[in-house]
């Protein structure tokens, strides 16, 4: 009965009397939120309906120039005329259905793995769908082989390119961090300096720069006659730089492991790198879902920048399209928006996703 | 800069090397034997070389590498894309990446000298001007003195601009605006008096992106001279020679009346030694080149002459009138050297 009475007292009335003591609590509560409140009202009547007109009520999909020049709203026709442009590059027309296999493959792949965590039964099949599933997705984005026409990946674009950028990124920076996290952390020196080295260098650096060197630079210290791929340099680029990055969110997951547990560990007779797998890793990696995502985030966004290579990701591709006709070029707010719409729907999706795992992995403390 | 002197010096040092070690043909049998040409294009400037929303690279750049691959192939379509950044073009022709340059660049004595470079034609020339709203009531850029000026950065654009008030004696305030899109909606929400780019761009920009084109005009004044044109690396003089005279035959074509539509009709009926010349009627030119008779045949059935790619590629998509390029005949500067 003393517990009850703690807790606040259950909301009574009509829904009118509970929905005017709510706000009263939440919104006007002292002249300070009053303000507040009305403020934020004010403001968002001031915003939000000139963007509803311009984006849909005078809004047109007229895929033409012509009909956009009559709609006085956004002309999305922009992105509905250029859509397979915007979405593959200047991948070959007529052999598109390649890369938009691949991308639903490659997504497949990605959910698939993702959901298999809560199931442990299934988590014996992520390796093997990764294994199977990559070839697949490269030979029909390459071609040459089965009656494909082959396709240099100076023509791979848009959306597959960007997926492609960022998840092989992941599934390499990933364990590539994890041992640099590990040097770091390691008693034998070379490896340590080695590891601090390495990342201390990355870290110091743009990205840009990093890719700037792969593509313009390195080129010129090979021998003659050799050539390595642009899109595999860029990628190794990216994969270097993200996982230096993660090397630090690791290491700060290891830190907040309780010495104990090496100890545990040890007492146990077990070796190095057995107690970092069924001990310390466990823990450390849980601690630290929400950076590691965030660092994912950071680096899906950061592909856009290849762009400056001469790669066309899919923020590349929406610049192409407003410049595949200078009739289109004017309405480079409509396709940034659709770009910035993908990219939301991507990095909100992973953010979310992050913190239902988190809540999936807690499950054990909250017993 | 710079990285830019950096990059310089370490291309020069490339370039040393690779002239030594290439041999006489050998771009030209990478060719064969791959069975295309790589063509290093802009990664988009409409009219030159751009994306269509079927993802095709257009545009009077990608022709010429289209006339190449016809002349040495026999076919227009066996041609490979790399689209390039500024940064990035001469780096990817030394290495070796792409066989052909045909990128907007401007041809200069440090980059056909130093950099180990050969430029074969020049298949735009443009130059330096200035967009002004007609409401300023200028008529000259001599009356530009104490203007704002919108800019985009780190370009010759910028340097030239600097030049020309200065030998003018006359001052200027720089807005400087990195991103095109930007700094075209500044200039015409009025953010500054004047926007320079060159006068192929700002044509482009009077046309598509004005609300009202007929409030804007461009100053009689060009600036700079910008030769824009092919190049290919030092090394393969029998590549480069391929590339000079298949740009070559595509404006002697026009000089001739040569058309797209008329070739097979003049092939057999003209009884113009020069026509016969060029469509290989009278053989000899091919076998100099080291090439089919009907390389030149090939082009202007596959590509069509000068004036057609100009007309389906610039005119269409910037509406700009031939200007400096018209043939010399025209008043123009398109001077074919004679196939024969």
């Amino acid at each position: 009965m003393s517990e009850n009475a703690k807790l606040p007292p259950l909301p009574t009335g009509t829904f009118a009397t509970r929905a005017i003591t709510w706000s009263k609590k939440n919104l006007f509560d002292g002249w300070f939120n009053t303000i507040l409140t009305l403020g934020s009202i004010a403001f968002l009547m001031w915003l939000i309906p000139p963007i509803v007109e311009w984006a849909i009520v005078n809004a047109t999909l007229s895929p033409t120039i012509e009909g956009c020049a009559e709609a006085t709203g956004a002309c999305w026709g922009f992105v509905n005329a250029n859509l397979r442009l915007i979405l593959f590059g200047t991948y070959p027309f007529d052999e598109q259905w390649r890369p938009l296999l691949a991308m639903i493959l490659l997504m497949g792949i990605i959910c698939g793995s993702l959901g298999a965590v809560k199931y442990p039964s299934f988590r014996k099949a992520i390796i093997p769908m990764w294994v199977i599933g990559v070839p697949i997705i490269a030979i029909l984005m390459w071609g040459g082989v089965f009656g494909l026409t082959y396709v240099q990946n100076s023509y791979w674009g848009g959306l597959p390119l960007t997926l492609i950028l960022s998840s092989i990124g992941v599934i390499f920076a990933f364990p590539f961090g994890l041992l640099l996290a590990l040097g770091r952390q390691s008693h034998m020196p070379a490896i340590k300096t080695v590891s601090v080295v390495y990342i201390e260098v990355i870290r110091g650096v743009p990205l840009i720069t990093v890719l700037f060197m792969a593509s313009v630079m390195f080129p010129l210290f090979l021998p003659d006659g050799v050539t390595i791929d642009k899109l595999l340099r860029a990628q190794i680029g990216i994969i270097l730089f993200t996982a230096a990055y993660l090397a630090e969110v690791f290491r700060g997951g290891l830190q907040a492991v309780p010495r104990g547990q090496f100890e545990a560990g040890d007492s146990l007779a077990l070796s190095y790198w057995q107690s970092m797998r069924l001990i310390i890793l466990p823990q450390a990696l849980r601690l630290v879902i929400p950076p590691t995502v965030n660092s994912f985030i950071s680096m899906f966004k950061d592909t856009t920048l290849v762009v400056i290579i001469g790669l066309f990701d899919f923020l590349g591709t929406v610049k192409l399209a407003l410049r595949s006709d200078p009739a289109w070029t004017k309405y480079y707010v409509e396709g940034y928006a659709f770009a910035a719409a993908i990219f939301f729907l991507i990095c909100f999706s992973m953010a979310k996703y992050s913190a239902y795992l988190e809540k999936e992995l807690r499950k054990g403390e909250r017993r | 800069m710079k990285i830019q002197t950096i990059l310089a010096a370490g291309a020069m040092t490339v370039a040393a090397v690779a002239a030594q070690n290439a041999q006489a043909g050998a771009v030209l049998d990478g060719i064969k034997d791959k069975g295309f040409v790589q063509c290093g294009v802009n990664t988009g400037l409409p009219g030159f070389s751009a994306a269509n929303a079927e993802g095709k690279w257009e545009g009077i750049d990608v022709d010429v590498c289209r006339a190449a691959a016809a002349a040495l192939l026999g076919d227009a379509n066996a041609v490979q894309y790399t689209p390039l950044t500024a940064a990035q073009r001469f780096t990817a022709l030394q290495s070796g990446e792409i066989d052909v340059l045909s990128r907007n660049t401007t041809a200069t004595t440090t980059r056909d000298a130093k950099l180990g470079l050969t430029f074969v034609g020049i298949n735009y020339y443009d130059g330096q001007g200035f967009l002004i709203p007609k409401a300023l009531g200028v008529s000259s850029a001599t009356e530009l003195d104490g203007a704002t000026v919108c800019v985009e950065p780190g370009t010759t654009t910028e340097l030239n601009l600097a030049d020309y008030f200065r030998a003018k004696g006359m001052s200027f305030e720089p807005v400087v605006i990195e991103n095109i899109n930007e700094a075209t909606a500044a200039f015409f929400s009025g953010r500054c008096d004047v926007y320079t780019t060159d006068a192929s761009g700002l044509a482009s920009i009077r046309t598509q992106m004005a609300e009202n084109p007929d409030d804007y005009v461009i100053l009689p004044e060009i600036i700079s001279k910008e030769p824009l044109g092919p190049v290919v690396a030092q090394g393969d003089e029998q590549w480069s020679d391929v590339v000079r005279w298949a740009f070559t035959a595509m404006v002697e074509a026009e000089e001739y009346g040569v058309t797209m539509e008329n070739v097979d009709d003049m092939k057999a009926n003209s009884t113009n030694p020069g026509i016969q010349r060029l469509l290989g009627v009278t053989p000899g030119m091919g076998e100099a080149l080291g090439l089919d008779e009907a390389w030149a045949y090939n082009i202007i059935k596959q590509v069509g002459n000068y004036g057609e790619s100009y007309e389906k590629n610039v005119t269409a998509k910037l509406g700009l009138e031939r200007g400096l390029n018209a043939l010399w005949t025209d008043g123009g500067l398109q001077y074919a050297w004679p196939v024969r």
